[in-house]
C-alpha cells in the first residue's frame, strides 16, 4: 500500500468529517442532556423512525449492560417514539426531518455526534434492533469488556450481525413494547456464513445468513452485508464510511487476525424479523429511502408475499454467548 | 513476629482501601505507597477511608512508571517505613492496590510463622525464563534503557537498536548474577534489612536504574545475595498472558480463586463487587495449612493464550481469517470425496453410510443444487442447498459444511460432471481423502440409451474435466490423501476396493464387513462394444482403462495395488 493510496484515503476520511460537519446543522435539539456526559461515561449512539415498539426493551438491554447515556437521532418518528425518549433521564435526543438517504442512510449524522460527544469514550453505535451479546456478557458489565480492551490497547471491537427469526411466518406472533425480542425471534443460523477481506480498507465483508439463504439465493452479491464495528474507542479524527461496517483510519477495521489466532468479538443479535417487519418492508420499499434504493427491502416485500419463512431444518435455538462461542461465530479469544 | 503488607497503587483506591482495612482489622500492618500522579482529592479520600487503624501507613510518595526504576524506589521506600514502624514484623508481603487477599490473614501468619526463614520470591535465571516480552530478556541486563518503554517507545526502540549495533554491554556489579521473576513477593525482615544496608547498595542501585522492568529483577537478584532459604515461587497467584498483559479475575472466577488456595490474587478488576464481598468478608472460613495449587487456573490460562495464538483449526470466522500460508488444513476434520464409486455399484452411498457410520451426501457440487444427505433443502447451521450461494464461495462452502458436521466423517460424491471449482481446495487439503475411479462416468451414458452422437460429445467433454482434476491431484503441491484406480481396474476386484474404502474411514468395520451384503455392480454387458463403438467413432476413453471389449474375458488381474499419491 503506497503513500498515494494513503493519501487518498486520508482525503476520503476529510470528505467524511466535512458532511457530518454539515450534517450536524440538520440536527435539532429535543432534549440535550449531553452535560451530564462523565468522563469515561460509556455512550451509545443511534439513529432511528418510528420505533417506539422497540425502545422500551432497547433501552432497558442496554442500561443493563451498563450504558451511561443515550444520544439519539430521530429521523422524522411519528408513532410517539419522539415523546418516549425526550422524557429518559439518561437520553439526549435530535430530531431532523432530512433525508435519510442524502445523510448516507444516517451516518453523516452519527458522525457528527460521534466527533461532537464521543472523543476520549468508549462509543457504540446500534440500531434499535440490534441487541450487543459479548463474551462473559451474563456476568461482566460492558465496562469489564472496555477496561479490558483498554488494557490491551485496544480500540475496536467487531460483532457480526446475526439474524434471529420466528419458526413459522414472520409475524405471526404479536410483538408487545417492553417484552424480549427473543421470545418470539429466537432461531439462527450458526454456520452459513462467507468471510472476504476488502484489500483497500482491511475490513472483512460476510454475507450470509437466513436472508442470503431465502432471499437472495439466485444474487447472492446483493444479500446484506454482516460485518460490523460497532464498539469503538472514539477519538476525533474517526469516522464511519459505511453504516457501522467500516471506519477510516483502517486500522480500526484489523478487528481479526490473520495469522490463525482469535480475536475477542461479539455479535449483534439482529431482532429485525417480528411483526412490525412486514408493514415496514412495504414502507421502506415504496420510500426508498435505504441502500440501493431500497432493493434489499423490494426483495423483503417479494418473498414476504409469497409468504417464506426464514426457518430451516439447520436452523439453531439460541442459548446465550457460549453456545455461540462453542458454535464458533463468535470468540472469547484470551479474555478467559 | 506478625506479616505486614506494602501495597504500591495508583488506581481504583477505593478498593485497595477496603483491603488495605482488612488487613489492618486482621492484625497486620499495612505501608501504602501511593503514586504522586494520582490526584490529591483521591489519595485525601482514601487516607480518610483509613483514618482510625493505628496500623496503617502512608509513605512519601513518588511518580511511579511501568518498566522504570522508580517502582522499586517507592518499593523500598515503603519497606523502610514498614520495618522502622513495625518492629514485629517478620516477614513483608508486596501487594498491589488490585491484589484481594483469597484466606483469612491468620492463614498467612500461621503458614508464614511456620516458616520463619523462608523467602516466598520466583527468582529464575534470564536462561530459564519463558516470558520474554518485546524479546528482551538478558539484554534487559547489559543494555540501558533510560526511556520509559509506554511512553517514548520510538526513542526506546531506537536506543536498543543503537546499542545492538554499537555493541555495548553493561556487567552486573562483581557478585550479582541476574535473576528474574514475578515482581510480587514476600520477604524476610532479616533479608530486607540486609539488602537496605548492603555496603554495596548505591552502586547496585546505579546499575537498576538503567535495567529494563528492575521490579522483576532488583529484589530478585539481591535476594540470591542475602537470602538464607529462597522458595522460588510467590504466593500471590498472578498470570500473565503471552501479549503480557496480566490475567484479570471477574465475579465469575469466583469457585476458581477459592480452589486454588492462594493466599493473594493479581489483578482483581475493580467492578467484581461479588469478589470484594466475599474474600472480604471477616468470616471467611479458614483453610488451614493447605498449600496454594494454582494449577485450575493455569489450565485456563493456557487455553486462553492458545485460542487467541493458534485458534481453531479449520474455522473461519469473524475474527479468525488465516491468510493461505497459515492455514495447513482449510477444514476442521478428515472429509472423503468419492469419485466414480456411485456410477459402478448400485446404491452405493446408502451402503457406505450404513457400513462406516459417516454422513454419506450425494454430489454435493451438482450443477443445480447440493446435494445433501436426507435430500433436505438446508442442512446443520443453515447451508442452503442453493448453486448459486454454494458458487459464490466454493471453499467456504465445504468449509462450513465440514465445520457444521463436526463430530461426524462426512464423505460426498464427486465427478466431472459436477462444479470443478473446489478442484484446488480439495487437493491442498490436509484433510481431504480422495478417491477415484478414472472413467467411471462413462457407464452412466453408455446406461442412459441416448443418442450416439451426443453421447460421444458428452463423453468427450467429461473425461477432459476428470483428465484436469487427476493433474491436480497429481501436482506437487496437493496435500490431499489420494487414491487413484481405473475403473477396469475397479470393476476386476471391486470387493478390494470397497473395502479400501471402508478401511480408510473405519478400519474396524473391514473386518465385520458381511460380504454378502456388498453393493452389487451395476450391469455392463455391452460396455465393451459401447467402448469400441467411441473409438471407432474417433474418441478414445483412456481413462476407462483396459477394459475388454468382451466383458466376460474380465479376469482379476495380476495382484497389483492401487497407487497411493500423499
Amino acid at each position: 500500500m503506497g503513500a498515494i493510496s494513503t493519501y487518498r484515503l486520508r482525503l476520503e476520511r476529510e470528505l467524511w468529517k466535512l458532511r457530518a460537519r454539515r450534517a450536524r446543522r440538520q440536527l435539532r435539539p429535543v432534549a440535550d442532556r449531553t452535560a451530564q456526559i462523565r468522563p469515561g461515561a460509556l455512550l451509545a449512539f443511534v439513529c432511528l423512525r418510528n420505533e417506539a415498539v422497540r425502545l422500551p426493551y432497547f433501552l432497558t438491554y442496554y442500561r443493563r449492560l451498563g450504558i451511561d447515556h443515550f444520544l439519539i437521532v430521530d429521523n422524522g418518528s411519528e408513532d410517539g417514539a419522539q415523546a418516549l425518549l425526550r422524557d429518559q433521564p439518561d437520553v439526549s435526543l435530535w430530531t431532523t426531518g432530512a433525508s435519510y438517504r442524502q445523510a448516507h442512510f444516517g451516518i453523516d449524522w452519527l458522525n457528527g455526534l460521534l466527533s461532537r460527544y464521543g472523543h476520549g469514550h468508549w462509543a457504540l453505535t446500534v440500531d434499535v434492533d440490534e441487541f450487543l451479546v459479548y463474551p462473559h456478557c451474563d456476568t461482566r458489565p460492558l465496562r469489564a469488556l472496555t477496561d479490558w480492551l483498554d488494557s490491551a490497547g485496544t480500540r475496536s471491537f467487531g460483532a457480526m450481525l446475526i439474524d434471529t427469526y420466528p419458526k413459522g411466518p414472520i409475524g405471526a406472533a404479536r410483538y408487545r413494547a417492553g417484552q424480549d425480542p427473543f421470545e418470539i425471534a429466537c432461531w439462527f443460523d450458526s454456520g452459513s456464513y462467507r468471510f472476504r477481506k476488502d484489500p483497500t480498507y482491511r475490513n472483512l465483508w460476510i454475507q450470509g445468513g437466513p436472508r442470503a439463504r431465502a432471499w437472495f439465493a439466485e444474487a447472492p452479491e446483493q444479500a446484506p452485508a454482516l460485518n460490523k464495528i460497532p464498539l469503538v474507542r472514539w477519538r476525533r479524527p474517526y469516522v464511519y464510511t459505511s453504516s457501522t461496517h467500516r471506519l477510516l483510519p483502517r486500522g480500526l477495521n484489523l478487528v481479526y487476525d490473520e495469522t490463525g489466532g482469535e480475536k475477542t468479538c461479539g455479535a449483534l443479535l439482529h431482532a429485525k424479523f417480528l411483526d412490525c417487519f412486514a408493514a415496514r418492508a412495504a414502507e421502506e420499499a415504496e420510500r426508498r429511502e435505504h441502500y440501493a434504493d431500497g432493493r434489499e427491502y423490494r426483495a423483503y416485500r417479494s418473498g414476504l408475499d409469497r409468504g417464506a419463512e426464514l426457518w430451516c431444518e439447520g436452523s439453531e435455538t439460541y442459548a446465550g454467548w457460549r453456545q455461540l462461542d462453542l458454535l464458533g461465530l463468535i470468540s472469547q479469544g484470551n479474555w478467559a | 513476629m506478625s506479616v505486614g503488607f506494602v501495597m504500591i497503587v495508583h488506581t481504583a483506591l477505593d478498593r485497595a482501601a477496603a483491603v488495605a482495612r482488612h488487613w489492618a482489622e486482621a492484625g497486620c500492618p499495612v505501608v501504602i505507597h501511593v503514586d504522586s500522579r494520582v490526584p490529591e482529592a483521591e489519595v485525601m479520600a482514601m487516607q480518610q477511608a483509613l483514618a482510625g487503624l493505628a496500623d496503617v501507613r502512608f509513605c512519601a510518595r513518588h511518580p511511579c512508571e511501568w518498566g522504570t526504576w522508580s517502582i522499586v524506589r517507592a518499593t523500598l521506600a515503603a519497606v523502610e517505613l514498614a520495618l522502622a514502624e513495625f518492629p514485629a514484623i517478620g516477614h513483608v508481603y508486596l501487594a498491589s492496590g488490585a491484589c484481594l487477599p483469597l484466606r483469612p490473614a491468620a492463614d498467612l501468619t500461621a503458614y508464614l510463622a511456620a516458616r520463619p526463614e523462608t523467602d516466598f520470591i520466583e527468582s529464575v535465571t534470564t536462561d530459564e525464563v519463558p516470558w520474554t516480552v518485546g524479546g528482551l530478556s538478558r539484554e534487559r541486563f547489559s543494555l540501558s534503557f533510560p526511556f520509559a518503554w509506554k511512553r517514548q517507545r520510538r526513542l526506546f526502540d531506537q536506543l536498543v537498536t543503537l546499542q545492538r549495533r554499537l555493541g555495548i554491554r553493561r556487567c552486573p556489579p562483581a557478585g550479582l548474577e541476574p535473576h528474574l521473576g514475578s515482581q510480587w513477593w514476600c520477604l524476610t525482615r532479616r533479608t530486607l534489612s540486609a539488602i537496605l544496608t548492603d555496603p554495596d547498595r548505591r552502586r547496585i542501585e546505579r546499575y537498576f536504574r538503567r535495567v529494563w522492568i528492575p521490579d522483576e529483577s532488583y529484589f530478585q537478584t539481591l535476594v540470591r545475595r542475602h537470602g538464607r532459604r529462597v522458595e522460588s515461587r510467590s504466593l500471590t497467584l498472578s498470570r500473565f498472558n503471552r501479549q503480557g498483559r496480566p490475567f484479570v479475575f471477574y465475579d465469575d472466577h469466583l469457585q476458581l480463586l477459592r480452589r486454588s488456595d492462594c493466599f493473594v490474587a493479581r489483578k482483581i478488576w475493580p467492578g467484581a463487587d461479588w469478589l470484594y464481598d466475599t474474600f472480604l468478608d471477616p468470616g471467611l472460613p479458614a483453610r488451614g495449612a493447605a498449600e496454594p495449587d494454582p494449577a485450575r487456573l493455569d489450565r485456563l490460562l493456557t487455553a486462553a493464550d492458545d485460542r487467541r495464538v493458534r485458534g481453531r483449526p479449520g474455522l473461519v470466522m469473524q475474527s479468525r481469517l488465516p491468510s493461505p500460508d497459515w492455514a495447513h488444513a482449510t477444514t476442521c476434520a478428515p472429509f472423503s470425496v468419492l469419485q466414480g464409486f456411485d456410477a459402478l455399484f448400485e446404491d452405493f452411498a446408502p451402503w457406505f453410510e450404513r457400513h462406516v457410520g459417516a454422513r454419506v451426501h450425494g454430489h454435493l457440487f451438482a450443477p443445480d443444487r447440493a446435494e445433501f444427505a436426507g435430500g433436505g433443502a438446508s442442512f446443520s447451521g443453515g447451508i442452503s442447498d442453493a448453486a448459486a450461494l454454494r458458487d459464490y464461495d466454493p471453499g467456504g462452502f465445504l468449509r462450513n459444511l465440514i465445520w457444521a458436521g463436526r463430530g461426524e466423517r462426512q464423505c460426498f460424491m464427486f465427478g466431472p460432471a459436477d462444479r470443478q471449482e473446489i478442484s484446488w481446495p480439495l487437493a491442498i487439503d490436509r484433510n481431504a481423502h480422495i478417491a477415484v475411479a478414472t472413467g467411471a462416468w462413462a457407464v452412466p451414458l453408455f446406461r442412459s440409451g441416448q443418442d450416439f452422437a451426443v453421447l460421444r460429445k458428452r463423453a468427450a467433454e467429461l473425461q477432459r474435466v476428470e483428465a484436469a482434476f487427476l493433474d491436480i491431484l497429481r501436482a506437487p503441491q496437493v496435500r490431499a490423501r489420494v487414491r487413484i484406480w481405473s475403473m477396469a481396474d475397479a470393476v476386476r476386484t471391486p470387493m478390494e476396493v470397497l473395502l479400501g474404502l471402508v478401511e480408510d474411514i473405519a478400519p474396524e468395520a473391514r473386518s465385520r464387513l458381511p460380504l454378502a451384503a456388498a453393493p452389487r455392480l451395476v450391469p455392463l454387458s455391452g460396455f465393451g462394444a459401447f467402448l469400441q463403438r467411441l473409438k471407432n467413432e474417433g474418441m478414445l476413453p483412456h481413462l476407462v482403462g483396459d477394459f475388454p471389449a468382451d466383458e466376460s474375458r474380465l479376469r482379476p488381474p495380476p495382484l497389483r495395488r492401487p497407487y497411493l499419491v500423499m
